[in-house]
């Protein structure tokens, strides 16, 4: 290993990596540079902005605030972790059904923070939803339709629940 | 930005922290959420040789009531108090401060060591801490120590933490039953720090007097102080508008209040008087007064 360099091993979006960094490195540069995700975005120098927003170990974090280190034996999403085989992931859906986006430069970061909001809690109300994307700034939308998209993927995400549990119910 | 290069350490306990902090004679920092840290440190602000790792000690962390006092681990996010029950139940200012930290990811980082540890003068939880008369339990090379809030924090970024000293848990005192408390804070549009943000805890007696009153506020001056002049006029008075308007009044005769490029002094005397005005309402049930009044 170089001198002064620190190896960490992490799980991103399901697939383990291990890499030898420099300490200075943000996770941020690691999944964008190393790694090739670029979807995960660096809106601004301050922390603020949060379109570098993944999941770290289930909760939602600024990734340019992170070191790569601290990130040593976590679990990372990023925005291209959401989608699965069976197609996009519900809050995915809700940005494309009410057109959440304009540029789309802060849209990562505001759909791993709505994913992370939903986790907590499944049914939030507006002004939950609004409370949970203070750390994500939009120069496009005006947040309206964002917070449109975070309700129709909140009712998506309710009623899929609702099928399983009858399915559930069902085959008992 | 990316930070200047520095070396790097995990500490796997307290002790093993401060040995580390002493050997490298002060070039070294602590890391905990990074939350403070790592933004000075992108800016340049900041750039230690050395940053030693805390953030996985689970001896720092967790919530726990012993006696009279409500103990949180240094390494307890925001997050985690502004949710914890112990702390919902027993001091729900402490709640309501943490949980207008920042935003959502600031919180699931920062922790309330880092956050009183840092001393930002516009911080909210050193409010807090000198509202409920926090106790700072500190591990340095000299053993362990108690700070009282009061005589924490110096100036702004400045603090009695002793040299190679950690920040190992903060205690605060549970108010008589029956009180009840508010934190107000007037942030910042842009970063959402305190301009003036002021924790109140009231008690009212068996006789419709004020028993019992702590005020504290951070963010107007360049340390956050108690502000004994607005409890000393609350005491022994009916908890009414006019006497909260009053006392409020008082609220900015306590700290050196200072004016900055974004909030003059005047304005933030203002201010003061304003949050403190509607901290005391809350803590006594009344709605807020009607805006312009
Ligand atoms: C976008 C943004 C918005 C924010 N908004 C607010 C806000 O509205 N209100 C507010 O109060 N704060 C705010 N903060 C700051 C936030 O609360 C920080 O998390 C907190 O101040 C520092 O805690 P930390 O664990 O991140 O500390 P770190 O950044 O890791 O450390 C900060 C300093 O404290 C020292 N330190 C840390 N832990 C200890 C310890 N246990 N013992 C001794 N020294 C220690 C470190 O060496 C360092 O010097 C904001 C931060 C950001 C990035
Ligand atoms: S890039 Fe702006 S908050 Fe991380
Ligand atoms: S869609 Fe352009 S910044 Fe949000």
């Amino acid at each position: 290993m170089e001198a002064g360099k620190v190896r960490v091993s992490l799980e991103v979006n399901g697939k383990a990596y291990t890499a030898e960094v420099e300490p200075r490195l943000l996770l941020v540069h690691l999944l964008r540079d190393q790694l090739g995700l670029t979807g995960t975005h660096i809106g601004c120098d301050t922390s603020q902005c949060g379109a570098c927003t993944v999941l770290l170990d289930g909760q939602a974090v600024k990734s340019c605030t992170v070191l790569a280190v601290q990130a040593d034996g976590g679990r990372v999403t990023t925005v291209e972790g959401l989608a699965s085989p069976e197609g996009l992931h519900p809050v995915q859906i809700g940005f494309w059904e009410k057109h959440g986006l304009q540029c789309g430069f802060c849209t990562p970061g505001v759909i791993m923070t709505a994913v992370g909001l939903l986790q907590d809690n499944p049914r939030p109300t507006e002004e939950e939803i609004r409370t949970a994307l203070e750390g994500v700034l939009c120069r496009c939308t005006g947040y309206q339709n964002i917070v449109r998209a975070v309700q129709y993927a909140a009712s998506q995400m309710a009623e899929a629940d609702e099928r399983r549990e009858v399915a559930a119910a069902e085959t008992e | 930005m990316i930070p200047k290069a520095f070396a790097y350490e995990r500490a796997h306990s307290v002790a093993e922290a401060v040995d580390l902090l002493q050997q490298a004679g002060g070039a070294a920092k602590l890391l905990a959420g990074g939350h403070s840290l790592l933004p000075l440190m992108k800016l340049r602000l900041s750039a230690p040789a050395k940053l030693i790792d805390i953030s996985r000690l689970d001896e720092l962390r967790g919530v726990s009531v012993v006696g009279e006092r409500l103990f949180v681990g240094a390494l307890t996010t925001h997050h985690q108090v502004a949710t914890h029950p112990l702390v919902c139940q027993h001091l729900p200012v402490l709640a309501e401060a943490a949980a207008q930290i920042g935003d959502p990811q600031v919180r699931n980082r920062g922790t309330v060591g880092g956050n009183l540890a840092h001393a930002d003068a516009a911080s909210d939880l050193p409010a807090v801490a000198l509202a409920l008369e926090a106790q700072l339990h500190v591990q340095s090379p000299a053993g362990d120590e108690v700070f009282a809030a009061e005589d924490f924090f110096l100036g702004p970024l400045v603090t009695a933490l002793p040299e190679y000293g950690v920040l190992r848990a903060v205690s605060f005192a549970l108010p008589p039953s029956g009180a009840r408390s508010c934190y107000s804070k007037f942030p910042h549009p842009a970063s959402g720090y305190a301009v003036v943000g002021v924790a109140a805890v009231v008690a009212v007696g068996a006789r419709g007097t004020v028993e019992f009153a702590r005020v504290a506020v951070t963010g107007a001056a360049d340390v956050p102080y108690r502000a004994r002049a607005v409890e000393a006029v609350l005491l022994g008075q009916p908890p009414q508008p006019e006497v909260l308007r009053a006392a409020a009044g008082h609220a900015a005769d306590d700290g050196a209040i200072a004016g900055d490029a974004f909030a003059s002094e005047a304005y933030r005397r203002h201010l003061c008087a304003v949050m403190t005005e509607r901290a005391l309402r809350r803590a006594c049930g009344l709605a807020d007064a009607a805006a312009g009044a």
